[in-house]
């Protein structure tokens, strides 16, 4: 299971944000995608995980291996954790949600309805999803935002255990996770310059 | 794909899902009607198929922009596109899940009110066939005007606008079966009309739903 990215330009609302990005995350490996706010780390990431077409260039990878986390987590408030948890379990064809719950500290409040978790709590809730999905690669939209310090150690020991496994994870973060295996891409160079001429439909869809 | 039509039905039962919020507003169609109208049982019986229908119809109405939106809001949609489950079986366990929450418990409740507007009991089989038969094709048609409404602040003023011309054929051959049924006309055709709406609803509007969806993602 690779990802390979070859010359992607990407739009954001119509407006060419990001072209001729290049990169590869082979098994085991972990890419991090830095840049200023703006620069289009969440678009690369929703491109990548098929909700957004691509400009131009390529994106190869099997769609029905990887797992996206997006900014908003999905979580239904009324909805205990572990309920929650596993919804998502089943819908990706598997059970045992008790390794996700242990790995993310979550075991504890597993009967406590997900809307009065705190903001860290429901975080972890939205990252031990990629746990029971069972899917290689990881697309990450700013994981460890309304992290601690201790909650950002089991992401990281989480990540390290995928990666050992066989994972590849992609992921944008602006905060040093402690990885020293992972493969850092700033994507400041390569920014669009030039202005797309036929996409001015592609705005008002 | 059990496990999301599941999940629905439990979001719709707990505090604040909205179950009931329907057949509410049905019964408070229905028994307002004679206030508004007049007390004359024979007026009433008269106009009782089709109040009861128009009062299924907007009770349907009112709960459409709760199918995805809630959904498109936390994010879960997002997460369920890239998901196994492709959008097509996903907008259809929506419009099944929206239909148990919403249009059968109407069909339940439409041979009670019925007796509030003084409906002869002839008419209730074909009033419960009638409803039976067309809501299905509401829940599917709302699926595909909240598919197209999806990300839109305050969605559901634009939604019902989009969706009304299209409930109108289900709202004429339904209210048909349940007037003709009542006076002991033959019931056939309109019956037929009001299976094939549903059916090609049911068959069409998924994909449709799915690729609207596809494009409001983005």
């Amino acid at each position: 299971m690779s990802l390979i990215v070859r010359d992607m330009a990407i739009a954001r609302g119509g407006v060419p944000v990001l072209q001729g990005v290049s990169f590869d995350v082979q098994p085991g490996q972990a890419l991090v995608l830095r840049g200023p706010n703006g620069i289009g780390k969440t678009t690369l990431l929703r491109c990548v995980a098929g909700l957004q077409p691509v400009l131009s260039g390529q994106v190869n990878t099997d769609a029905d291996r990887l797992a996206y986390v997006a900014h908003a987590d999905g979580i239904k408030s009324v909805l205990s954790v572990a309920e929650n948890l596993s919804f998502w379990a089943q819908i990706f064809g598997k059970s045992d949600i008790s390794a996700a719950l242990e790995a993310y500290q979550l075991a504890a409040l597993a009967d406590r309805p997900a809307g009065l978790l705190s903001a860290g709590q429901k975080r972890r809730l939205g990252l031990a999803r990629l746990l029971v999905t069972g899917r290689q690669l990881w697309i990450m939209d700013e994981p460890t935002v309304s992290l601690d310090g201790e909650a950002v150690h089991m992401f990281a020991s989480a990540i390290r255990m995928h990666l050992s496994g066989g994972g590849a994870a992609l992921m944008a973060t602006h905060i040093d996770l402690g990885l020293a295996e992972a493969q850092v891409l700033d994507l400041a160079p390569y920014r669009a310059t030039t202005m797309a001429g036929d996409a001015f439909d592609e705005a008002f869809l | 794909m059990i496990a999301l039509l599941i999940r629905d039905l439990r979001l719709a039962m707990r505090a604040g899902g909205g179950f009931g919020l329907g057949l509410a507003f049905f019964l408070i169609v229905v028994v307002l009607v004679p206030f508004a109208v007049g007390p004359q049982s024979s007026l009433l019986s008269t106009i009782a198929p089709g109040v009861l229908w128009l009062g299924a119809l907007l009770a349907c109405l009112l709960s459409l922009d709760r199918i995805l939106a809630l959904d498109w809001e936390d994010g879960s949609l997002d997460l369920l596109a890239v998901s196994p489950l492709p959008l097509e079986a996903v907008v259809s366990l929506k419009a099944l899940a929206h239909w148990l929450t919403t249009g059968l418990p109407l069909v339940l409740a439409a041979p009670v009110l019925a007796v509030l507007l003084n409906m002869p009991s002839e008419g209730y089989e074909p009033l419960i066939m009638s409803l039976l038969l067309g809501t299905p094709a509401l829940s599917v048609i709302g699926t595909f005007g909240a598919a197209l409404t999806v990300g839109l602040k305050r969605g559901g003023l634009l939604l019902s606008l989009l969706v009304l011309p299209l409930y109108v054929p289900t709202l004429i051959f339904g209210a048909e079966v349940a007037r003709r049924g009542m006076v002991g006309l033959e019931t056939t055709v309109p019956m037929l009309m009001l299976g094939g709406i549903t059916c090609g609803a049911i068959a069409l509007l998924p994909f449709a739903s799915a690729a609207v969806l596809r494009v409001n993602l983005r």
